[in-house]
């Protein structure tokens, strides 16, 4: 509660110079951070460099709110590679292992059959309406590594926007009233 | 400059810091490591093959796989993602992979493998190229970590080839 009221107190005594500077060291701080995100999709080749583990589909190896760091290369799609891929018509990404390539004499265009770890069947029933493949397009990038539980922030901040709004406006205020 | 909230803060920040780096270092041992695998792969009859209701060839296979992987397994191991391959080459098709067993192994203990099984996934051409057709069967193995880098190894094996005619 004191906590509360010196804030108030020392929002109402800011002057607008420092309010100024304050506001600046907050874009500075998104816009860094966007900055290293875009960094990422360039120096990675990804879409999305880092996903977060949503469903149970590759356990025991990845669970719920594990983070995987992905890379896309030229190189061709082998068979036990962890693709992430959109299905058309979907919007969430799936992180699967590949377990079939067909890959075509001359154009080497290729075609892939994945399957969750922890799932009984292969992906056909994901795909889209009568599709029996993915092809190259279909996948934006390859797991390269992992590190565990860090995704829990953003699936809760998803599932629960509340907390992201809270967040926010608590970050803000403490940006706003330090007095560095 | 110490407030509660600024200390929470800067410790927060370092702790993440520490538990990053330490991630990464726990990674870069995984590069150390040298592994010593023994693979062996039989195949002990061919039950079945025809095309199926796809037009497509298939073939069921019975194999006896074998495998020492112990020592494969690092401090920063989770488990071990195992898989059979058939790869071969069809006029259509420079490569073919198809993954026709898999396993999962979380502990060194049970990393050796002695199974003898019909294969777990089909084992499906895009047309009619299986006819007489020589190929390899591919153990690869997925090293998962507990944190860090990935990693993917393989012992290739040759010599196998399928019946001339459809059973």
């Amino acid at each position: 509660m004191e906590m509360v009221r010196n804030a108030v107190r020392s929002v109402r005594s800011i002057h607008y110079r420092q309010l100024a500077t304050q506001i600046i060291s907050l874009g500075m701080i998104v816009t860094s951070a966007l900055i290293i995100w875009k960094g990422l999709m360039c120096v990675t080749g990804s879409e999305s460099p880092v996903v977060v583990v949503l469903s149970g589909s590759m356990e025991p190896g990845f669970q719920r709110g594990d983070i995987l760091f992905l890379r896309m290369t030229k190189d061709p799609i082998r068979a036990g590679e962890i693709v992430v891929f959109n299905v058309d018509g979907r919007d969430i990404p799936i992180v699967h292992r590949v377990i079939k390539v067909h890959e075509r004499q001359e154009t080497g265009e290729v075609e892939v059959l994945t399957k969750g770890d922890n799932n009984y069947g292969d992906d056909r029933l994901l795909y889209a309406q009568g599709q029996l493949w993915l092809q190259r397009h279909h996948i934006m990038g390859r797991a390269v590594g992992f590190l565990p539980y860090v995704g829990w922030v953003t699936i809760i901040m998803t599932e629960k926007p509340v907390i992201k709004y809270i967040l926010i406006g608590v970050l803000g205020l403490l940006v706003l009233t330090s007095k560095e | 400059m110490h407030s509660f909230l600024l200390r929470g803060n800067a410790v927060l920040t370092f702790a993440l810091t520490v538990l990053a780096v330490a991630c990464v270092l726990a990674s870069l041992t995984d590069t150390l490591h040298s592994s010593k695998p023994e693979v062996n792969v039989e195949i002990l009859s061919v039950d079945a093959f025809g095309r199926n209701p796809g037009g497509n060839d298939e073939v069921v296979l019975t194999l006896h796989i074998s495998a020492d992987l112990q020592s494969v397994f690092t401090w920063n191991t989770k488990q071990l993602f195992v898989f059979l391959a058939a790869e071969y080459e069809s006029s259509k098709n420079v490569l073919n992979q198809i993954s026709i067993w898999d396993s999962i192994i979380q502990s060194k203990e049970d990393a050796k493998i002695h199974r003898r099984t019909r294969n777990k996934y089909s084992f499906v051409d895009q047309g009619s190229n299986l006819r007489g057709k020589d190929f390899n069967l591919t153990l690869h193995w997925n090293i998962m970590p507990v944190t860090g880098a990935m990693f993917s190894e393989k012992r290739v094996l040759t010599g196998f080839r399928l019946p001339k005619n459809y059973m």
